[in-house]
């Protein structure tokens, strides 16, 4: 959220409120937030340098404190805008420490834990797609996050499929 | 209501007793009227036999199978090329188009082989090529046409003359994502707009995801499937 709202002040002051409404519409309405979190981290924010509050603008004020991006804080989203997630070691991820755990307890035990976990990605896949299949309604922003969450469910069942294989080959070599 | 297809216990074997390979090792199985599902599962697992003995292509070694209420081993060899060309229609990753006949010729084929005169064939092709989205140029030769428009054609000849059950074995497996997806959201339409059932066979999650239910299939066996989705929550 921090850098979210570094991002949306890149465009000028705002209030808590202005901020909510902005980084839930920008997110295609997935990540709720409530305006207490929001100035808990633009307190935060202050606190370190990246933000400080902005002159007082009568009726916009009324409605919550505005803050606005110091140069630390421009400097700070800059750096956000350009680093790459890295990945050594790689981020932890649910499945393949299920997957891994599964297979340290013996293939047999792994075969039955990707079985159920590809069927119920393939399930959540089937709820994506349904969801995709409705009428458009023009919301870039939750369409894009829609095709994220398809395309790593792919990439989730292609990873089952290849974990599958390495583990069916031994398998098979042993009988 | 009767189910489209049902395998009950279905095994089919393969070879001699000695170098017998068992390619489904009692399958059961029933698809709805009107109901999408795929089949799923590694190279060798038995997703094409499985569609080639619901298509009457092959017999199951041991189990029964029905097509639309009629058991498939009641039939002689007559009454299943009879059953293949009234209810049951195929699609492959091969298009088996005949590439000296016409768009429109292809579709009505099978409609001509079973008797109907070609007035009446050729407005129903019109129609099942229509619903395929294509309206056009369709006296020109498959040549003419894309790969994904190919497979089109291929579905509307699998479909035409309302048949009750479509087959469809990889049929996205030379095409690009994006054909592969407009090929797949038209067969996902004909379930409910003719009522069609269909069997899906894919190793695609992207694909096998359109379906009402996904089966997988692992050594000849079902080992697991999605819950079925309710036709009146599409």
């Amino acid at each position: 959220m921090r850098e979210g709202l570094l991002a949306l002040l890149a465009e000028g002051p705002r209030n808590g409120h202005q901020l909510k409404t902005e980084f839930e519409a920008v997110t295609g309405g997935v990540w709720p937030l409530n305006v207490g979190q929001v100035y808990t981290t633009l307190d935060r924010l202050a606190r370190d340098g990246m933000v400080t509050r902005a002159r007082p603008n009568g009726e916009a004020e009324a409605h919550g404190r505005r803050y606005e991006l110091t140069a630390a804080g421009r400097e700070e989203l800059a750096s956000w805008w350009q680093l790459v997630p890295a990945e050594d070691p790689p981020p932890r991820d649910e499945l393949m420490l299920k997957v891994l755990f599964a297979t340290a307890l013996g293939p047999a035990h792994a075969m039955t834990v990707i079985t159920e976990q590809r069927t119920a990605l393939l399930a959540l896949l089937q709820a994506h797609r349904r969801a995709s299949r409705r009428p458009a309604d023009d919301d870039t922003a939750a369409a894009m996050v829609r095709d994220a969450l398809i395309v790593r469910a792919e990439a989730d069942l292609r990873w089952l499929d290849l974990c599958e294989a390495r583990l069916h080959a031994p398998m098979k070599g042993r009988s | 209501m009767t189910a489209m297809l049902e395998f009950d216990d279905v095994v089919k074997s393969y070879g001699s007793s000695t170098t017998e390979v068992r390619a489904l090792r009692g399958v059961t199985l029933s698809v709805a009227p009107g109901e999408f599902v795929a089949v799923m599962g590694p190279s060798g697992c038995g997703k094409s036999t499985l569609l080639h003995l619901a298509g009457a292509l092959e017999t199951p070694s041991a189990g029964t199978i029905c097509v639309g209420g009629q058991r498939l081993a009641e039939l002689d060899a007559a009454g299943r090329g009879e059953l293949r060309r009234r209810d049951v229609g195929f699609v492959f990753q091969r298009l088996n188009l005949i590439p000296a006949l016409t768009a429109i010729e292809n579709v009505m084929l099978p409609l001509e082989l079973a008797g109907e005169p070609a007035r009446s064939a050729r407005g129903r092709a019109v129609e099942a090529l229509e619903a395929m989205g294509l309206y056009e140029q369709l006296d020109r030769y498959p040549d003419d046409f894309s790969g994904g428009q190919q497979q089109r054609i291929a579905i509307a000849r699998a479909v035409v003359g309302e048949r009750r059950l479509l087959l469809a074995d990889e049929p996205t497996g030379s095409l690009d994502t994006a054909s592969g997806d407009e090929v797949i959201e038209l067969i996902a339409a004909l379930p409910e707009q003719h009522g069609t059932a269909v069997v899906l066979v894919t190793h695609e999650p992207r694909f096998a995801s359109w379906a009402d239910r996904v089966i997988f299939l692992r050594d000849g066996r079902i080992v697991d499937e999605t819950p079925a989705i309710a036709a009146v929550a599409r």
